[in-house]
């Protein structure tokens, strides 16, 4: 298990004073002009060696991506951009370091904002936390107060701004060039890519978009070396992570725990375990809604990164664990899901807008055994035909969840035609 | 997404709106926050304030919008139909936004959003299902107003409609005896100061 000392988020549950006094006495803002003052490339570099993975879904390399963006200002601005339009379900982490840990992100921020040679920042974040958004405000405040923002930024000789951006409810703007979209002031509908937001991001400038997790990391990572992060966790699967457990466990949380973490474990030491007992687990979807289901006997052994979960087909996605135990109607389940993904897609792309409809409407027929057997190969045979073509990913997470459920369930929906065609037979 | 329409008969017509000054004031912070020239940014957070002057957003004041930030009237009933906060008709003083998504519904969101539909009477209450609050650890989760009830069962969301019904501000978050997001009945990390 991590050690406290090796945890990033030490006021997560918000227990202790989440303003600048409160986040000083915890570390942050500790002589981050030392930071600023290796300079643009070391910090890449540093972050590039630490191995940290973008904590968003994707898991694209954080220094990497900041590495993309120009090496010199031209004509254009360059734009940092934090996504902290946090929506995917049974994801909640980013919420907690907003309201109880908001400088780590504010920190983080100017220190990525430098690295990529930025002079302002935007935090996007979702509507519905307007509380959340208001701490963050606050502590944005406090910051230009100290000088920690603003022109100077820490003594550093940078001049950096930040902004917080308030959503309005679409799940879609979590998707990077919808957020763009939405942060110009239009309806979030994906761009095309290339040109890629480091090419041409906002407004047409030079733009890197990070989830809050990954920038709110950065430095502590610089803080402590690249040594430390890469030394939890497993190779290219480094670092602490917030894991969110939610569903059929006796004590849902969020934890801080370390990547590579046995599914069962962070099960069992912090969520108390699933509802029942171990064995009367059913599945797991280990990484939000748009990664497939891992049925209990995968979930008896797998690791919690990266690399293990893509082996067995699935996705660490934003790490949120969602349990379901065996008194889960697994396709109902599902079906929801589906429904989300009907309601969210942003109706751009007809494969995804006609697409998540039909499977929603499928999947609801399946939920009853209302269908014939070869339906089954036609769902799947349609959740490929969205899949990949696209523009986001968002049609790749509405096929996502029903692959899994067609691969590792197939046998319970079959179970439910021949019972309903059974008993009309009856009638 | 919510539809809008040329004249709703359920939609009461505004003939005009305009901003208080304190409210304008708070719409040009907004719009300086980007850079010249890009002022249409900030139409998502001006829309919010004219829906919290009017307790909704009729057309009059999406107009309005327009207007203050140059923008084409379109452009703007565009976004006030795309995002699921802008509130299209007028609602109860107090909107119920019931999350039913899978977390939610595995911890027994059907029952919470039965009492809230029972309650639902248009004047204190008006509910609307909603897609992931991101709070899921919480589940299930009903969003009030601008805060998060947490952790509810039918009858700690009987107890926090009655307490509004009686004109108080029940506490948000977890309903049940519990640090935010942390496990109940015990920290298992972040136990050493």
């Amino acid at each position: 298990m991590l050690a406290d000392k090796d945890r990033v988020f030490t006021n997560l549950y918000g227990i202790h004073d989440w303003r600048l006094a409160g986040a000083r006495a915890r570390g942050a803002w500790d002589d981050t002009k030392a930071i600023l003052d290796k300079g643009h490339d070391a910090i890449i570099d540093e972050m590039k060696k630490s191995g940290l993975r973008g904590r968003g879904g994707a898991g694209f390399p954080t220094g990497l991506k900041w590495s993309f963006m120009p090496k010199e200002v031209k004509d254009r601005p360059h734009y940092l951009i934090v996504n902290a339009d946090e929506s995917e379900p049974g994801t909640c982490k980013d919420r907690d370091i907003m309201r109880h840990d908001p400088h780590l992100l504010v920190e983080g921020c100017l220190v990525a904002g430098f690295a990529m040679r930025s002079h302002a920042g935007y935090i996007y974040i979702r509507g519905e936390f307007y509380n959340e958004a208001q701490n963050l405000q606050a502590a944005i405040r406090e910051a230009y107060d100290a000088g920690l923002l603003g022109k100077n930024a820490c003594g550093s000789g940078w001049d950096f701004d930040l902004y917080l951006h308030r959503g309005a409810g679409a799940y879609i703007c979590g998707e990077e060039t919808a957020l763009l979209e939405s942060l110009e002031g239009k309806k979030g509908m994906p761009r095309l890519k290339p040109p890629f937001p480091a090419g041409s991001g906002l407004y047409g400038c030079p733009s890197t978009v990070n989830n809050v997790e990954s920038i709110a990391v950065a430095p502590t990572i610089l803080r402590r070396g690249a040594t430390w992060f890469a030394g939890i966790g497993r190779p290219n699967n480094t670092g602490t992570k917030l894991f969110c457990i939610s569903g059929h466990v006796n004590k849902p949380c969020n934890v801080e725990e370390e990547m590579g973490i046995p599914l069962r474990e962070v099960i069992e030491r912090h969520a108390g375990g699933v509802r029942g007992g171990w064995d009367n687990l059913l599945a797991v979807i280990p990484g939000g809604a748009s990664v497939p289901l891992l049925p209990k006997s995968i979930c008896d052994t797998v690791l919690m990164d990266f690399d293990s979960l893509r082996d067995q087909k699935t996705g660490l996605g934003t790490a949120a664990v969602i349990v379901m135990d065996k008194s889960t109607d697994v396709v109902k389940a599902i079906a929801r899901l589906s429904q989300f993904y009907k309601h969210e897609s942003c109706g751009q792309c007809t494969p995804c807008r006609e697409g998540t409809g039909w499977m929603w409407r499928v999947m609801e027929r399946m939920v009853l055994g209302n269908a014939h057997i070869e339906e089954i190969d036609a769902l799947d045979d349609v959740t490929r035909q969205v899949e990949g073509h696209t523009i986001c990913a968002l049609g790749d997470a509405a096929a996502w969840p029903i692959q899994g459920l067609i691969r590792h369930f197939r046998p319970e929906m079959e179970r439910r035609i021949r019972a309903r065609t059974e008993k009309l037979a009856a009638e | 997404m919510s539809m809008i329409t040329a004249d709703p008969k359920d939609v009461p017509h505004v003939e005009h709106f305009a901003f208080t000054p304190d409210n304008l004031a708070k719409a040009q912070v907004l719009m300086a926050n980007y850079p010249p020239g890009r002022q249409a940014s900030a139409v998502i957070g001006v829309l919010d304030l004219a829906q919290r002057q009017q307790g909704w957003l009729p057309r009059a004041a999406m107009v309005e919008v327009a207007k203050l930030l140059e923008m084409a009237p379109i452009r703007v009933y565009e976004i006030a139909t795309f995002y699921t906060m802008f509130q299209l008709k007028p609602r109860g003083k107090y909107l119920l936004q019931v999350c039913t998504t899978t977390p939610c519904w595995l911890r027994g969101s059907d029952a919470v959003m039965k009492a809230c539909q029972h309650a639902a009477d248009g004047e204190t209450f008006s509910v609307q299902e909603v897609e992931c609050l991101g709070a899921c650890v919480n589940a299930p989760v009903v969003q009030i107003n601008d805060d998060f009830y947490e952790d509810l069962d039918e009858a700690s969301i009987n107890k926090v409609l009655d307490a509004f019904r009686r004109g108080e501000s029940p506490k948000a978050g977890p309903q049940v005896d519990r640090q935010t997001s942390a496990p109940q009945g015990g920290l298992t990390t972040l136990r050493s100061e």
